[in-house]
């Protein structure tokens, strides 16, 4: 593998991660439990819809066929698609939102202040300016995690409930393959083993924090790096790519 | 000597042009009209949000998902400024979304109308905000203080919203056959109902004289509706779409467009209740209100503990 085609299934899944993460917390919009919310999660999912636009572009870029961003974003199959179960998986009630929101924030913070020291300037650009909105996503993914956990006998209840249900679709985010060592040797990737051990000590400590529960490492999900998904993308892929398929030659 | 609790000197206050503020004297009636109308449109901002968020997980680009986001977002924000221009008035934002959900209050009757293509959400953007600016430039100079600030923020952001709905027709009517026909069902569904949105005729509207005299509507119904009019005409015919209006005219003289009569049954309809989207959209609120109930809760919960906590250890 050439460093040029890592580079390019590289950067296709952070900036899937950030289509389908946007696309997930778009759904939302007019759902939320009280307006400001609305505004807050309206506002992560634009911060993740522009990640996504500049992550596909470059994506588009290095792959050098003349394709735009939409191309990628809107064109594929599902089983070109690489974002990560988590990512996917549907926004359930508030506390499914959460959960998975900070599951993927923290993780996030962490990977792409490493990213921002990436020998690639393109990537390591992406993340400097992608890591000041992370730690908006991560505060808020916090507070709430806080509240829920510790707020009402109900809120704690779905609170663990949620973190438990998604918790086998976050070792995942830890996996590394032949992409990732490639690109490591060029100093292009980030190193996942650190980042998975620091993880899991801030998830810990914020659970803790929440009275919630740790859950207990079982058997972990894993699939999209291979392009195998929950069945929840093909849904979120039929609404998303509609006009685009059923239109193809318009521009919009 | 002037009482300053007098009607009197409260009416030769806004004669003189001034603005009124939250704790300054003001007549019931006005107090009453004033929470009437801005949470009026707190609420339609709100419940904007619905049909064009009806549209954005299928938003055909990045580009065009991000300025429909945006967009959804700016309309929570005002629907959040008013209301706190309202709360100014005395009244809390639990009791105004009880009178929305209730049937009680009422909010801009266009957002009973579905949304059915992509190009509603360019109709939406062009027809329903470029409709709604016109009357939110004359409340730029409305008496109430919070009111008027609210509108000066409120309309440089619709002037944008107003835009990017123009560019979806624009490019639309340059596209394919297809397209220009979602575009041209757009216009005709979304025509008659944007100019409803100013209200009865002067002649026939009940709320019209007190506002005018306390200064809180700065221009009748009619007299922004043509503004309206003679602003949108050439903006249609420029891309190419056909006004929906067999007789429509432009006055040489006055240089004004004279449109057929209005459907005012179906704009009374309309607000009695029986749009096409009337009870899905109060459901659609009073739904997630109501799902929404124990993350408030939680958080009240939360900020309760968390504050004895603190009272404890001070």
């Amino acid at each position: 593998m050439t460093t040029k085609d890592a580079t390019y299934t590289y950067t296709l899944r952070l900036g899937d991660d950030a289509l389908i993460l946007g696309h997930r917390l778009s759904e939302l919009c007019s759902r939320g439990p009280i307006l400001e919310e609305d505004l807050a999660l309206t506002n992560v999912a634009l911060d993740m819809i522009g990640r996504a636009q500049a992550l596909l572009k470059y994506a588009a870029d290095i792959e050098g066929k003349g394709k735009t961003d939409d191309d990628i974003a809107y064109r594929r199959a599902e089983i070109n698609y690489c974002n990560h179960l988590l990512i996917e998986q549907p926004n359930g009630d508030f506390a499914h939102t959460i959960a998975r929101q900070l599951f993927v924030s923290v993780f996030e913070f962490l990977f792409y202040t490493e990213l921002e020291k990436s020998r690639d300037e393109t990537l390591a650009a992406i993340a400097s300016k992608t890591i000041k909105e992370i730690k908006y996503h991560m505060q808020h993914a916090i507070d709430w995690t806080l509240r829920l956990g510790d707020g009402t006998s109900e809120s704690h209840k779905r609170m663990q409930t949620a973190v438990n249900d998604l918790w086998m679709y976050t070792g995942e985010l830890f996996e590394m393959d032949e992409v990732d060592a490639q690109l490591m040797r060029d100093g292009i990737a980030v190193d996942l083993i650190p980042i998975k051990a620091q993880w899991h000590n801030d998830i810990k400590t914020v659970l803790n924090k929440a009275t919630l529960l740790m859950p207990e490492d079982t058997y972990m999900q894993t699939g999209s790096k291979k392009g195998i998904h929950t069945e929840n993308l093909g849904h979120i892929l039929s609404e998303m790519q509609y006009l685009q398929r059923a239109y193809p030659d318009a521009t919009w | 000597m002037h009482n300053e609790h007098s009607d009197t000197h409260f009416q030769s206050r806004i004669d003189n042009g001034e603005h009124i503020e939250a704790k300054d004297y003001m007549p019931e009636g006005y107090r009453k009209h004033l929470i009437r109308q801005i949470s009026q449109h707190a609420h339609s901002e709100v419940i904007g949000m619905q049909p064009e968020g009806n549209w954005i997980t299928r938003a055909p680009s990045l580009r065009a998902k991000q300025i429909l986001l945006a967009k959804i977002q700016d309309e929570g924000g005002h629907g959040l400024y008013l209301y706190s221009a309202a709360e100014t008035l005395g009244v809390s934002r639990a009791e105004l979304i009880e009178n929305l959900q209730s049937g009680k209050a009422k909010y801009s009757s266009i957002f009973n109308y579905p949304a059915l293509n992509w190009a509603d959400i360019g109709a939406i953007g062009w027809l329903v905000d470029g409709a709604a600016i016109v009357n939110q430039v004359s409340l730029q100079r409305t008496s109430y203080g919070p009111y008027s600030r609210a509108m000066v923020r409120i309309c440089k952001e619709e002037s944008f919203h107003q835009r990017q709905g123009y560019e979806i027709m624009t490019k639309m009517m340059r596209g394919t056959k297809d397209q220009q026909a979602m575009a041209q069902d757009a216009m005709n569904r979304w025509w008659w109902p944007s100019l409803m949105m100013f209200g009865p005729h002067d002649t026939d509207s009940p709320h019209s004289s007190d506002a005018v005299k306390w200064k809180i509507k700065r221009e009748t119904n009619d007299e922004l509706r043509q503004k309206f009019i003679d602003k949108t005409i050439p903006q249609a015919e420029l891309i190419g779409l056909t006004i929906p209006d067999n007789n429509f005219s432009l006055d040489e003289k006055t240089g004004h467009y004279k449109i057929s009569p209005i459907n005012w049954d179906e704009f009374y309809r309309v607000i009695a209740g029986h749009g096409p989207c009337n009870k899905q959209r109060v459901d659609h609120h009073i739904k997630f209100h109501e799902e929404g109930a124990w993350v408030r809760e939680a958080a009240v919960a939360y900020k309760q503990k968390h504050v004895k906590k603190e009272l404890e250890t001070a």
